[in-house]
């Protein structure tokens, strides 16, 4: 069983680029998204079409092609060069996962209930003292879960960054399997297993973000 | 008396063909207690909703200080009030609402600190002082710390007057303050009110269906039906001696169901 071993190291070698490309999509798919979600309720008709335009496009279409585009499409087409590889990753990533998260954003915004703005406006708040003291505090208690579940996706779609060339825990597993065709069982369990690792301390935050989203929201 | 602070002009309003005020004048004197009465659906809550900048009349003057509420100058033009002239006026308005509206995320003592705090930037612990005072006048010093669904209907609802208080309004709006109590709890709110009325150069519009209340408290009362002011006068007038056909029609369903 000395090969289990061998292949481990190997595909302890591209976890370095899965990481990175996972928390850099983390940070900012949540970024996108707390800005799109606030553009959609906002009350400038010009901006909530814009971004209503952007959710629908990258919602609408599938991530692989979209990475694709950033990585060859723009390139060729526009000469547009979005620097390396990992970026064009991330950006492309956290495009597509900012546009279902802001659906999550906007839903929180919107089911806060109408009284809360009302006491708001009866205390003279701005509307920005609103959003930020009043609404978004309770808003994201509700997004919190929903986010867990969609960080444990964009995990998932890193994988998919081996198809651009970037040498992820995927691509090393490729490669090993292309040279040792008969232990490609072994490749793809030990993928699966790494995955899954990467995955439980997500799931574990998801279930603490549940609780604690129960906790805080009663209506008074 | 006095110029009024408060000026309903032919206010109307429609919520889409609906036409629930078809033309309310009213003067509000600075201090005065003025209590709302009349069938549901009369358009009691939405006068004063006007007047806190919830809802936006269709037609009609609202003055307050003798400033246009929902309209301002600009050079020589009249045009819709912004957001900046709202704030700038509704400052002396405050509210009470029905179903209390505290902020769940918030101590009792963060939801009274909030609004002197962030609006009118007062110091913390100035505010944080105050606060504390205005908590033991309604009963909760005990409760300061507590979280809103911790607390009774009644106990809220007392929060949402020491929360509306600390911006020291010059007009107070309660809007069926009583309505979502248990009628054990109906007590305690009231009792705070009617300190409020008793001490307070403070005008307060009621909207309410506690007659007896309204009969002790206000020095006016009007009754309302069907989006008009139907008759208007001192409390011992129009509930103890009505005159309208449907104001007595009205108050006869109260008292057979006391």
């Amino acid at each position: 069983m000395g090969s289990i071993a061998d292949i481990s190291l190997v595909l302890l070698s591209g976890l370095k680029i899965t990481l990175i490309v996972l928390l850099l999509s983390i940070v900012f798919s949540t970024l996108i998204a707390l800005v799109a979600g606030l553009s959609r309720v906002s009350n400038h008709l010009l901006v909530t079409k814009f971004t209503g335009f952007y959710v629908e496009i990258f919602r609408g279409t599938s991530l692989i092609v979209q990475l694709f585009w950033f990585s060859y499409a723009l390139p060729g087409l526009f000469n547009i060069h979005l620097g390396s590889d990992i970026w064009v990753a991330v950006l492309a990533i956290s495009l597509n996962y900012g546009a279902y998260m802001s659906e999550i954003v906007r839903g929180a915004i919107l089911s806060i209930p109408a009284g809360q703005t009302e006491a708001s406006i009866a205390l003279n708040f701005t509307g920005f003292q609103r959003m930020r003291f009043v609404i978004l505090p309770q808003a994201i208690r509700m997004m919190l879960p929903e986010f867990g579940n969609y960080i444990i996706q964009i995990l998932k779609a890193t994988s998919l960054v081996s198809l651009i060339g970037l040498t992820d825990l995927l691509y090393y597993g490729n490669i090993y399997r292309s040279t040792h065709l008969s232990e490609a069982p072994t490749v793809y369990l030990l993928i699966l297993i790494v995955y899954f690792l990467l995955a439980l301390p997500l799931i574990f935050l998801t279930r603490r973000m549940e609780k604690f989203a129960k906790k805080g929201v009663v209506h008074g | 008396m006095n110029a009024p602070i408060v000026q309903y002009k032919n206010i109307r309003k429609a919520f889409g063909d609906i036409e629930v005020l078809k033309g309310i004048d009213l003067d509000i004197a600075p201090g005065e207690k003025v209590a709302l009465i009349g069938p549901s659906g009369s358009g009691k809550t939405t006068i004063i909703r006007l007047l806190m900048t919830l809802e936006e009349p269709t037609s009609g003057v609202i003055e307050v200080n003798g400033d246009n509420l929902w309209m301002m100058e600009k050079g020589s033009k009249m045009l819709p009030a912004d957001e900046k002239h709202l704030r700038a006026i509704r400052g002396d308005i405050g509210m009470v609402f029905q179903h209390f509206n505290l902020f769940p995320h918030m101590t009792i003592l963060e939801n009274c600190m909030l609004a002197p705090t962030i609006v009118k930037k007062k110091e913390k612990a100035a505010v944080r002082k105050n606060a504390l005072e205005m908590l033991y006048k309604v009963g909760l010093s005990d409760k300061v710390d507590l979280y809103p669904s911790q607390l009774s209907g009644g106990q809220k609802q007392r929060v949402a007057m020491a929360r509306a208080l600390m911006m020291k309004p010059k007009v107070m709006l309660f809007d069926e303050v009583t309505s979502a109590l248990d009628p054990e709890l109906v007590g305690e709110v009231l009792e705070v009110i009617r300190g409020l009325a008793k001490s307070g150069e403070m005008a307060m519009i009621l909207v309410t269906h506690e007659m007896d209340f309204a009969l002790d408290i206000a020095d006016r009362v009007l009754f309302l039906n069907e989006g008009v002011i139907e008759e208007e006068g001192h409390p011992e007038e129009i509930l103890v001696n009505p005159k309208s056909e449907r104001l007595q029609d009205f108050l006869s369903r109260f008292t057979s169901s006391r």
